[in-house]
C-alpha cells in the first residue's frame, strides 16, 4: 500500500484548509449561531419541550448534522473538483497509487475539517442552551461516521461535476431537503402518519436520530438501524468509486 | 541497449470515435534520448497519456521497465515522470509544496536536499516560497519539471518542454537534459523544433496521423541528410553512365539528359572538380548544373504530407 501518497494528498489538502481556516471555520459558526437564535430562542420560546427536552436544547444535533453534511459533501467535492477543472489530475492518474488511495486521502483530508467544524458548533451551542451529552463516545462516532460517508459522497459529486454550477446544485437541490426534512427541527412522531412513512425513506433522518440518541437517548428508529444506515450508505459510495476508477467515467479519457 | 518502454499495437479511439492511434508499436531504449516530431494532432500527447496512465487504450499493451502499465501499474508508473504539455498548477500553493507533493504522491519519503538540488537545477531555488500563480509562463514549466522530477524517474516524458521558453531558458533546459542523460535518465521529448531533436536527441520518431511514420538513428539520419546531390544536365542523352566514369557515385537521371553525383558534403574534398573534369575527358555536354539537399525538415513534410490537422 502506498501510505506514502494517502500522507502526501492528506497534508496537501490539510494545509489548503489552513490557508483559508476564517472562512472555513467562521461561516458555518455564524449561521449556526443564526439558527440558535431564531429557531432556538424566538420560536422555542413559544414551543414547549420535545419529548422532555427543551427545543433549544432537541434542535442541536439537527443543527450540527445540518452543517456537518454539507460541509463533507462540499468540501470533498471541490477538493478532487478542483485537480479536474485546472488539470492537475493528471498528476493523480499517472500516480502509482490506487483509487482507494486516493479516495482516502482527499475524503480522510474532507472529513477531518467537517469533523473539526462538528465539534466546532457543538461548543457554540453549549453557550446558547443547556446540553447533556449522554453517550459522547456514540455521539463522537456518529459524527465521524457522518463526516466520512458524506465526504465520500462528496468526492463522488466532485468527480460528477462538470462545472460549478453543478457542484454547487447538489448540495442545494438535494442535500438542503434531506436534511430539514430528515428531522433536524422536529421529532418525526410529530409528522402525520403518511409523511412518516415517506420519512424513512430518507438517510439522513437515521443520521439525525442516531446522533440525537447519544445525546438525549431519544430516537426516531432504533440505535443499531441508524448505524447500519450509515455503514450501508458508505458501503455504497465506495463501491460507487471503485467503479468510478476502474471505468474511469468522467475522469479518464 | 535493452528497451525500457516498450509499446505493442497501441490503438486509441476517442470516445467521439476518432481515431487517435493507429497500431502504434516503439522500443524505446534504456538510456536514450527520443525526439517524437509530429504536426498538432499527430497523436503524440496521446501516446504518453497512455504509457503514463492518464488515457485508457482501446487495444495494444505498454510496459515500463518490464512491468505491464495495467496489471503492474504501481511498479511501471514509479518509474515515469511526466511533463504534461498543459501547464496545470495549483494557482494558491506555493513551489514548495507543489513538488513535496508530487514526490509523496509518488511514494517517496521526505527529502529536503534532493529537492533542494533539483530546485536549484532549475533556478527555482529563489522562488521556493513564491505561490505558483505569481510566476511566469517559463517559471512554471520549470515547476512541473521540478514536479516530474520529484521522485527520481527512470524515464521522463516532456510533452514539449521548450514551448514559450525563451532562448537562454532553452539552452539551460537542455543542459538539464543533458545532465539527467548523463544519469542514466531515459528521455522522450516531442517538440516542433526541428533543431531541438537535431540537438538534444539519439533517435528520433516522426509521427503523423496516428502513425509512427519512422523511427531513426539521429546520426545515420543526418548522415543521409549531409548527402547532396549534384545534377549536371546534359546536352546530348544517354544510356548509362559512360564506363570511363564508373569509379563514381552517378546515375542517369530524366531519360538520360542528366547524370546525378551523390557526394557527401561534409568532407573537405568533394570530387567534383575531378569529375567535371573527367564528364569534359569523357566527350560529355554540359549543359546546367544544380545541387539539391534534403533536410530533416523535407523528410518530415515528406512523411506526414496530407495529413489532416
Ligand atoms: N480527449 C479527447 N477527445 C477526443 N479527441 C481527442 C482528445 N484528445 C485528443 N484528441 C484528438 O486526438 C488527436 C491527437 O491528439 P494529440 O493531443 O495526441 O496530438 P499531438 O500530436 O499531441 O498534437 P500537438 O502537437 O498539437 O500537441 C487530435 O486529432 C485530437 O483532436
Ligand atoms: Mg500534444
Amino acid at each position: 500500500m502506498n501510505l506514502t501518497a494517502i500522507q502526501a494528498i492528506y497534508v496537501f489538502e490539510m494545509k489548503r484548509t489552513f490557508r483559508t481556516l476564517l472562512q472555513s471555520v467562521v461561516a458555518p459558526v455564524m449561521s449556526t449561531s443564526l439558527y440558535f437564535v431564531v429557531f432556538g430562542a424566538a420560536i422555542g420560546s413559544r414551543i414547549d419541550q420535545v419529548e422532555g427536552v427543551s427545543y433549544g436544547a432537541f434542535i442541536v444535533p439537527g443543527l450540527i448534522m445540518l452543517t456537518v453534511l454539507t460541509q463533507s459533501v462540499t468540501n470533498a467535492a471541490f477538493g478532487i473538483y478542483f485537480p479536474k477543472f485546472i488539470g492537475t489530475i493528471y498528476e493523480l492518474l499517472s500516480a502509482p497509487a490506487s483509487f482507494a488511495e486516493i479516495t482516502a486521502g482527499y475524503v480522510l483530508a474532507a472529513a477531518t475539517k467537517s469533523f473539526a467544524i462538528g465539534l466546532i458548533i457543538l461548543v457554540t451551542a453549549f453557550f446558547f442552551v443547556d446540553l447533556e451529552i449522554r453517550h459522547p463516545v456514540w455521539m463522537m462516532a456518529f459524527l465521524m461516521l457522518t463526516c466520512l460517508s458524506f465526504s465520500l459522497l462528496g468526492f463522488i459529486i466532485g468527480i460528477w461535476a462538470r462545472n460549478f454550477e453543478q457542484l454547487q446544485l447538489v448540495p442545494l437541490l438535494v442535500l438542503q431537503p434531506l436534511i430539514f426534512l430528515g428531522g433536524a427541527f422536529y421529532s418525526v412522531s410529530m409528522l402525520p402518519d403518511a409523511w412518516q412513512a415517506v420519512t424513512y425513506l430518507n438517510p439522513v433522518v437515521y443520521l439525525v436520530s442516531g446522533f440525537r440518541w447519544s445525546f438525549y437517548g431519544l430516537a426516531d428508529v432504533p440505535v443499531l438501524i441508524s448505524l447500519l444506515a450509515i455503514v450501508g450508505f458508505s458501503g455504497l459510495c465506495i463501491a460507487t468509486i471503485g467503479w468510478i476508477f476502474k471505468t474511469g467515467w468522467r475522469i479518464r479519457d | 541497449m535493452s528497451s525500457i518502454v516498450s509499446v505493442q499495437t497501441l490503438n486509441k479511439t476517442y470516445d467521439g470515435g476518432f481515431r487517435a492511434l493507429k497500431d502504434v508499436s516503439l522500443d524505446i531504449r534504456d538510456g536514450e534520448v527520443l525526439a517524437l516530431l509530429g504536426p498538432n494532432g499527430a497523436g503524440k500527447t496521446t501516446l504518453i497519456s497512455i504509457i503514463c496512465g492518464i488515457t485508457t487504450a482501446t487495444s495494444g499493451k505498454v510496459s515500463v521497465g518490464g512491468h505491464d502499465t495495467i496489471g503492474e501499474y504501481r511498479a511501471a508508473r514509479a518509474l515515469i515522470g511526466l511533463v504534461p504539455q498543459e501547464i496545470n498548477l495549483e494557482p494558491f500553493e506555493t513551489v514548495m509544496n507543489t513538488v513535496m507533493f508530487s514526490r509523496g504522491l509518488f511514494g517517496k519519503g521526505r527529502d529536503d536536499a534532493y529537492i533542494e538540488r533539483v530546485l536549484r537545477q532549475l533556478s527555482l531555488w529563489d522562488k521556493r516560497d513564491a505561490q505558483t500563480k505569481e510566476l511566469s509562463g517559463g517559471m512554471k514549466r520549470r515547476v512541473l519539471i521540478a514536479k516530474a522530477l520529484a521522485h527520481e524517474p527512470r524515464v521522463l516524458f516532456l510533452d514539449e518542454p521548450t514551448a514559450g521558453v525563451d532562448v537562454e531558458l532553452r539552452r539551460e533546459m537542455w543542459e538539464t537534459m543533458r545532465d539527467l542523460k548523463s544519469h542514466g535518465v531515459t528521455i522522450i521529448l516531442t517538440t516542433h523544433y526541428i533543431e531541438e531533436a537535431e540537438l538534444m536527441a539519439d533517435r528520433i520518431g516522426i509521427m503523423a496521423g496516428g502513425e509512427i511514420r519512422l523511427v531513426r538513428e539521429k546520426a545515420e539520419l543526418m548522415a543521409e541528410l549531409g548527402r547532396k546531390q549534384l545534377v549536371i544536365e546534359l546536352s546530348t542523352n544517354v544510356e548509362k553512365v559512360p564506363e570511363a566514369l564508373s569509379g563514381y557515385d552517378l546515375s542517369v537521371g530524366r531519360d538520360g539528359s542528366e547524370i546525378v553525383y551523390h557526394y557527401d558534403s561534409r568532407r573537405d574534398r568533394t570530387g567534383i572538380t575531378k569529375l567535371l573534369n573527367d564528364l569534359q575527358a569523357a566527350g560529355l555536354q554540359m549543359r546546367d548544373v544544380r545541387t539539391e539537399q534534403s533536410s530533416l525538415e523535407d523528410i518530415f513534410v515528406d512523411l506526414t504530407q496530407g495529413d489532416a490537422r
